[in-house]
């Protein structure tokens, strides 16, 4: 029973699509949440865009409604489900501008609903600058000098007043988003432009820079009867200057005196206290290296991705114990669900060192700009656990998934010292690489790199402790002694391998025979005080006592999906948690390895055991030699699972579902081709070559345009679709690196329509749970494609076709589980694009259109079973009556200097669906919940390349007829003046400077539909519009396709109502038809 | 030079020795992740062997203003990491140079989680830290030594000592030192008011005929039961006074009213401990370093009555005299190391000095 016994039906607002700031961790604090209350007795009614959550599953929620996160969806909900009380403090920036706007637009007190939590003045006072600021002044917090500006020129006032540099912070957005350090006036008016566009109320904030300082965070929990605690402090290893979502952050401070974490502390509590928080907040420091003078930089007064990170990192449940105070709880009443004995009321001890490493999307977006500063740019994290900070950091590094193994990057092997030393200036993602390289060749002393860096000696100093122990590997020979210091350290079989030129396999077998292996240790708030309930570890190999208890139970590993980065994203948590709740149904002990912090995955009650490592086949090979499980499951953990199968293998691991070497049959050019020789399956005519002369006569032979890529690749990287000889011969030379061991597959880029299928096989039998069919043309990323499901204009011969290829491949590639098929249909033929016998990103958005367990089932087969033993029925399972679209959602305002256009490479960071009996307005949803801003009247702007003239005129017609203006650039233009409809005509961006853009920033054009055109100025021309739309804030269509379903939805707004929901229960139930 | 401790059950757990002593006491552990220095002054842990569960110590070296008494009484010191070079702006010299100085043998790189969990189920035991090669007989002697009793008088204050202040009207406070942490001084001091320091075993006449405003018991080593002759002089204080006693202070204080204290299994020594005021039903994070507690039970019948209790396990934090000016608390208002939650507490005996 909730302590307010009033409450007997709860709201919770999810945080919507996965962007950069906002990323996996609000479904971690959701599902929390949601168990929480429930376990509470209450009725739980959760709202959320985002189909690949584990929190918009039916048993986390008891009405799940999957709809946009706006006002007006949110009132509609609100006023069918009546609920008494409203919690969105869980669901990120976006969950709690949502209660903000709802209680200002009296929704709230209408439908007499309890906004539970932190109250909303308590909302204000942390996020709106001047009353922040006034609150601090009446504690006597000290805040750097600042003001808040809503024009440029009061702004360059205040700056010249107080000196430069300043930071500009927009206020009420996340993660950063259009602020800024500004050196100069020029640098303060360009950021100070962007950041009122973006804040939600025109306003930024100018403050003093304190660059260079330490930067340090609390995470602060209080409840309602004012009992406050801290639940942990955390320091980053970049100083002030670097967000704090872009920096490395340890757990708990490192260099902070006892007196100095005593006066964050204390100020912490009195501001959380002022503020009349009742739940999780965070607070961000910036204290001076030398001296105890410090500045409040920031409060968040909500869970946050620092508080996930927190509550991984002591094992206290932020999110969960918000939920309580939530409902009327006091902390001393909550118990501490880790040791089941002691409240919630105290703070974790941690006898540990964590390390939290960003991921960055840099990988992807190679022409980005990789400078560090105020905006966040990693698309996700990882956290690592060990008892000292080199053997965190090093297995922070591993976790990361770039390439890297150790804090050494090849590339800068061929660096001179010069070229080192003029990087170490550098504030950028390769910082700290560079920094271990100068240690490693001796160029700098540590006070010298602190004195460029301003990051805390203590930090060098263990990067050169780092550094040390590998030049002695270089330089000395491999003794037991040596190998010992070297794991201590926290190096990794294969660095150690690297460095003294053997392989790891040698040094694994030396290591075993000298009996160096990892210890496991507990994660459990108490550094040992009291007796643990959870089975939460990490290893390290400082240490004596391993304090595992394994089981003699049946119990299989399942392996997680790492970092969320582009391409791979939480839908590969949601997999990975589906198969542990699988195993544990089947009585079977769940085991999961993974190190995002972000995620569900990692939360301690999923798994049987929880082990925070590294995916690399050394750590993961440790635990199995600790557990020695039944076998590993690697398909439900993306690609980085799969990248393992062949390693664990290897070492005579059971691999549990379709075999390793049926994996690479599917992934291997040449044993693919094979395999559809032998099922008589098409494919796009292609070729795989090793030299760039092979290449430019393959694509002769094929003929333009072609796509080329890489081979094994994930989320289309370095993809590219070409047009002619000299594009390839680029692409060639700029984008990959073509030698014999790592060949560039060249194949016909077949234009015609993408159709998507996830099923479920055990090599006999295939289940279909549903077709997917893209909106835009093959050519565009599946991942950036809107994707519908049941298809809406695939012919019946055409889904038999798709039906009887899936289940030839599934049986020729013997898949026991998932597999994920692409097609293109063109004129009518079904053409293979490429298979993937594991979990896809659809799995979560098509499990829960289609109520098939399917991570369930697939985990069932891996393990032995068969479609028919479990009782289902082979084939297509028949479609919905209702219609469900999949939209892509893109974090480009906060990566300047990418390129919007959608192409073969992934950009999108995450997701939203759209649900509805019509298929317009669950368009209407998709596109309205991806943040796009369809305009209802007002000018576009069409821009397109001439190989698009023709379709351009019919939907320029189309827009026109709904009442739109048109303006075009001048071919375009007179392309749509052919038939008849009036453009305008507007210069192109190179010949009249900045006639297009000024329009766009002065809010003349309401939309843009631009398409890629070659030739140098038009490509600049057009990266330059479409950057400015996203500065902008207006809806830029780069595919026709797009823009033919936008027209859709708008011609369907005219005639109905647009606002409708209804529960994923009633869907699936086929319950409510009132649409 | 490698090292080890042994427990009297024969566990052995290894590491490398810095300053090899003869170090023989009670193992304890304490739970902090801040202030090293702080609780390597504490007189409280007069001969014991101190473990810190937080591996990584030294990280910002040394500097007197922490000192919280003229110098280390630990008897031995056992750590994970030894960090060689702190770095902060408050840095004076390293942990090790510090340790050195003051001669106490340390084990490090040590698993002191492993050394927690035995302590945790075991109970707090009899210690050695010896060299790895040490003879068999030595180990056996060194078991055999009695765990100190004599510590009150080790760590007090020979001589009465003040601190004076500038403040108008300050009350005067008699500080009996048992091992008081200076920073409980300083609180007091800053607050306001004169502290004259006195040694452990004053006689009450002595201390009443200062006519101080208050009488402060602070806190301090070992067993309260081993200073009966100090409880004999406390029962004089009682009415004549307002008294706040602190830890040991507060356990000689309940022992005066016939209260009972019992060993805990293996003590509280932390900075998180959450201690609920039962007066306002408000949780307060506390730091701790105690090995004894007052026995609820034992308070019943007296005119005593429980203030603050432990949320984690119920034990008596505080108490106060039903109708004298008289309270006491078991955890360390002072803080140094741990949160200062707690200060409160200080302006409760300015209140009652005050007549308030």
């Amino acid at each position: 029973m909730p302590k307010k016994e009033n409450l007997k039906k709860v709201m919770v607002i999810g945080s919507g699509p996965i962007i950069i700031g906002q990323a996996a961790e609000f479904d971690y604090a959701g599902t929390q949440a949601c168990r929480a209350l429930k376990e509470e007795g209450l009725e739980v009614v959760l709202v959320n865009s985002n189909p690949a959550t584990i929190m918009t599953d039916t048993h986390i929620a008891d009405r799940v409604y999957i709809e946009p996160l706006t006002v007006d969806f949110l009132t509609t909900i609100i006023e069918k489900e009546r609920p008494d009380g409203l919690l969105a403090t869980l669901g990120g920036q976006a969950g709690l501008n949502l209660a903000v706007q709802l209680s200002e637009a009296g929704v709230l007190e209408k439908f007499n609903v309890e906004l539970l939590g932190t109250p909303l003045s308590a909302i204000k006072r942390a996020e709106d600058r001047e009353l922040f600021k006034e609150t601090m002044e009446k504690l006597g917090e000290p805040i750097p000098e600042s003001t808040i500006v809503e024009d440029v020129p009061s702004a360059v006032e205040f700056a010249n007043d107080i000196g430069y540099p300043v930071i500009v912070r927009p206020a009420y957005t996340m993660g950063g988003t259009g602020g800024g350090i500004a050196e100069n006036e020029e640098e303060l008016i360009e950021i100070v432009i962007k950041g009122l566009a973006y804040s939600m109320i025109g306003q930024v904030l100018i403050e003093r820079s304190v660059a260079g300082w330490k930067e340090i965070e609390y995470e602060v929990m209080r409840d309602g009867a004012d009992n406050c605690i801290t639940v942990c402090n955390m320091e980053n290893f970049d100083p002030v200057g670097v967000h704090t979502g872009d920096s490395i952050v340890v757990a708990p401070s490192q260099t902070l005196t006892d007196h100095e974490y005593q006066m964050l502390r204390s100020a912490s509590l009195r501001i959380i206290r002022e503020l009349g928080i009742e739940g999780g907040c965070n607070a961000q420091y910036a204290l001076d290296p030398k001296s105890n003078r410090y500045y409040v930089i920031e409060v968040n007064p909500r869970v946050s991705r620092s508080s996930a990170l927190a509550s991984k990192a002591t094992g206290y449940p932020i999110a969960k114990v918000s939920a309580k105070i939530a409902i009327g709880y006091t902390l001393d009443e909550i118990t501490n669900a880790v040791t089941q004995k002691t409240k919630a009321c105290f703070e974790p001890a941690l006898d540990y060192c964590v390390v939290k490493f960003p991921r960055w999307p840099f990988d992807k977006f190679v022409y980005a700009d990789k400078t560090l500063g105020t905006q966040m740019k990693a698309t996700g994290e990882v956290m690592s656990i060990d008892r000292h900070f080199e053997g965190a950091i090093l297995k922070a590094v591993r976790s990361l998934e770039i390439g890297v193994h150790r804090l050494h990057m090849d590339k800068m092997d061929d660096w001179d010292d010069e070229r080192l030393k003029k990087n170490l200036s550098r504030i950028n993602d390769e910082r700290i690489f560079v920094i271990s390289e100068i240690l490693r060749r001796r160029l700098l002393s540590v006070e010298e790199i602190h004195q460029v860096t301003k990051i805390d000696n203590w930090f060098i100093e263990k990067l050169k402790n780092i550094a040390d122990v590998e030049n002695r590997l270089k330089e000395g020979s491999l003794t037991p002694k040596l190998l010992r210091a070297a794991k201590d350290v926290g190096l990794a079989d294969r660095s150690i391998a690297e460095i003294t030129g053997k392989s790891a396999d040698e040094i694994r077998s030396m290591r075993k025979m000298e009996g160096i292996l990892p210890c496991y240790k507990m994660v459990d708030t108490c550094a040992a005080e009291f007796e643990a309930a959870t089975p939460y570890y990490y290893s390290t190999f400082s240490a004596q006592e391993d304090e595992v208890r394994t089981s003699n139970a049946r119990k299989v590993v399942v392996l997680g999906s790492g970092p969320i980065r582009i391409g791979q994203g939480v839908e590969f948590d949601y997999c990975s948690v589906h198969s542990v709740w699988a195993l544990r149904e089947m009585g079977i002990e769940a085991i999961i390895i993974n190190n995002n912090p972000e995620t569900v995955s990692t939360d301690f009650d999923i798994s049987d055991r929880l082990y925070f490592e590294p995916l690399t086949p050394e750590d993961v090979l440790n635990i199995i030699d600790k557990e020695k499980p039944e076998g590993v499951i690697v398909q439900f953990g993306g690609q980085t699972a799969i990248n393992l199968a062949a390693s664990l293998q290897k070492a005579g691991v059971k691999v549990f579902g379709t075999s390793v070497d049926d994996i690479d049959r599917a992934e291997d050019r040449e044993r693919f081709d094979e395999v559809l020789t032998q099922t008589k399956i098409p494919r796009p005519q292609g070729i795989s070559v090793t030299n760039l002369q092979d290449a430019v006569n393959g694509a002769a032979k094929i003929g333009y345009p072609v796509m080329v890529r890489p081979s094994y690749v994930l989320g289309g990287r370095a993809m590219e679709i070409v047009y002619n000889e000299a594009e390839l011969r680029d692409y060639m030379s700029r984008a990959v690196k073509v030698t014999p061991d790592h060949p560039v597959l060249v194949d016909c880029y077949m234009q015609g329509t993408e159709v998507e299928v996830d099923g479920i096989s055990d090599g006999v039998d295939v289940i279909i749970p549903g077709i997917m069919e893209h909106v835009e043309r093959a050519g565009v990323h599946s991942g950036d494609s809107i994707a519908v499901y049941p298809p809406q204009t695939l012919p019946a011969k055409v889904i038999y076709t798709i039906i009887d290829y899936t289940k030839r491949l599934a049986v020729a590639l013997h898949v026991k589980g998932l597999l994920n098929i692409q097609f293109v249909v063109v004129e009518g033929e079904v053409y293979i694009i490429e298979v993937n016998p594991r979990s896809s990103r659809t799995v979560p958005f098509l499990s829960k259109v289609t109520n098939v367990d399917m991570v369930d089932i697939a985990t069932r087969i891996a393990l032995g079973s068969t479609i028919r033993e479990l009782g289902l029925h082979p084939g297509i399972v028949p479609p919905k009556p209702y219609v469900a679209v999949k939209a892509p959602v893109f974090s480009f305002a906060k990566m300047t200097d990418v390129d919007i256009a959608l192409g073969p490479e992934m950009k999108s960071t995450g997701e939203v669906m759209g649900i509805d009996y019509h298929y317009a307005r669950a368009l209407y949803k998709a596109i309205v919940g991806s943040g796009i801003k369809v305009p209802t009247e007002g000018c576009i702007l069409f821009t397109v390349a001439d190989k698009d003239k023709d379709e351009l005129k019919q939907l320029a017609r189309a827009f026109s007829e709904l009442g739109f203006k048109i303006a075009a650039t001048e071919g375009t233009a007179a392309a749509i003046e052919s038939v008849g409809i009036d453009a305008e005509v507007v210069g192109k961006v190179h010949e009249r400077s900045s006639d297009i853009i000024e329009r766009i920033k002065s809010g003349k054009i309401n939309m843009v539909i631009n398409t890629l055109t070659q030739g140098r100025h038009s490509a600049k021309d057009g990266f330059k519009i479409r950057r400015a739309t996203v500065e902008h804030g207006i809806a830029c269509l780069t595919s026709l396709d797009t823009a033919w379903e936008v027209l859709r939805v708008l011609s369907f707004m005219k005639e109905r109502r647009l606002v409708y929901s209804l529960a994923i229960q009633d869907y699936v139930g086929g319950g409510d038809d009132l649409a | 030079m490698k090292g080890k401790l042994i427990l009297e059950d024969g566990t052995i757990f290894t590491g490398d020795l810095l300053n090899p002593g003869t170090a023989t006491g009670e193992v304890v552990f304490n739970t902090g992740m801040v202030g090293y220095q702080e609780s390597l002054t504490d007189p409280s842990y007069c001969s014991q062997l101190l473990t810190l569960t937080y591996p990584m110590v030294g990280n910002y070296g040394i500097a007197n203003v922490f000192m919280q008494s003229r110098k280390s009484f630990v008897g031995g010191f056992i750590i994970g990491e030894l960090c060689e070079k702190g770095s902060n702006w408050h840095y004076e010299k390293s942990l090790t140079e510090f340790l050195t100085e003051q001669g106490i043998t340390c084990l490090y790189n040590v698993d002191t989680r492993a050394v927690t969990r035995k302590i945790r189920s075991a109970g707090t035991m009899k210690g050695i830290l010896v060299a790895e090669d040490a003879p068999q007989a030595e180990i056996d002697r060194l078991l055999a030594v009695p765990i100190k009793k004599e510590v009150v008088m080790e760590v007090s204050t020979p001589e009465a000592y003040t601190l004076e202040t500038e403040a108008k009207d300050a009350p005067f406070v008699a500080a009996l030192d048992f091992g008081v942490k200076q920073n409980i001084l300083k609180s007091m001091n800053d607050m306001g008011c004169r502290v004259t320091v006195l040694p452990a075993h004053t006689k009450a006449e002595d201390i009443l005929a200062l006519n101080p405003d208050g009488i402060f018991l602070s806190n301090g080593p070992g067993d309260p039961a081993d200073v009966p002759e100090i409880v004999e002089e406390l029962k004089k204080l009682f009415g004549k006074k307002p008294i706040f006693g602190i830890c040991l202070g507060h356990q000689l204080l309940s022992i005066a009213f016939g209260a009972k204290t019992y060993k805990l299994k293996f003590g509280h020594r932390g900075t998180n401990q959450p201690v609920k005021d039962l007066r306002t039903g408000r949780v307060y994070i506390s730091s701790q370093n105690h090995g004894y507690a007052v026995d609820g039970d034992s308070l019943k019948d007296l005119p005593l009555e429980v203030t603050h209790i432990n949320v984690n396990d119920g034990t008596v934090e505080g108490m106060r005299h039903k109708e004298l000016p008289i309270f006491s608390v078991q955890y360390h208002p002072e803080a140094a190391p741990g949160p200062d939650d707690n200060m409160y507490l200080f302006d409760e005996f300015f209140k009652l000095m005050k007549g308030e």
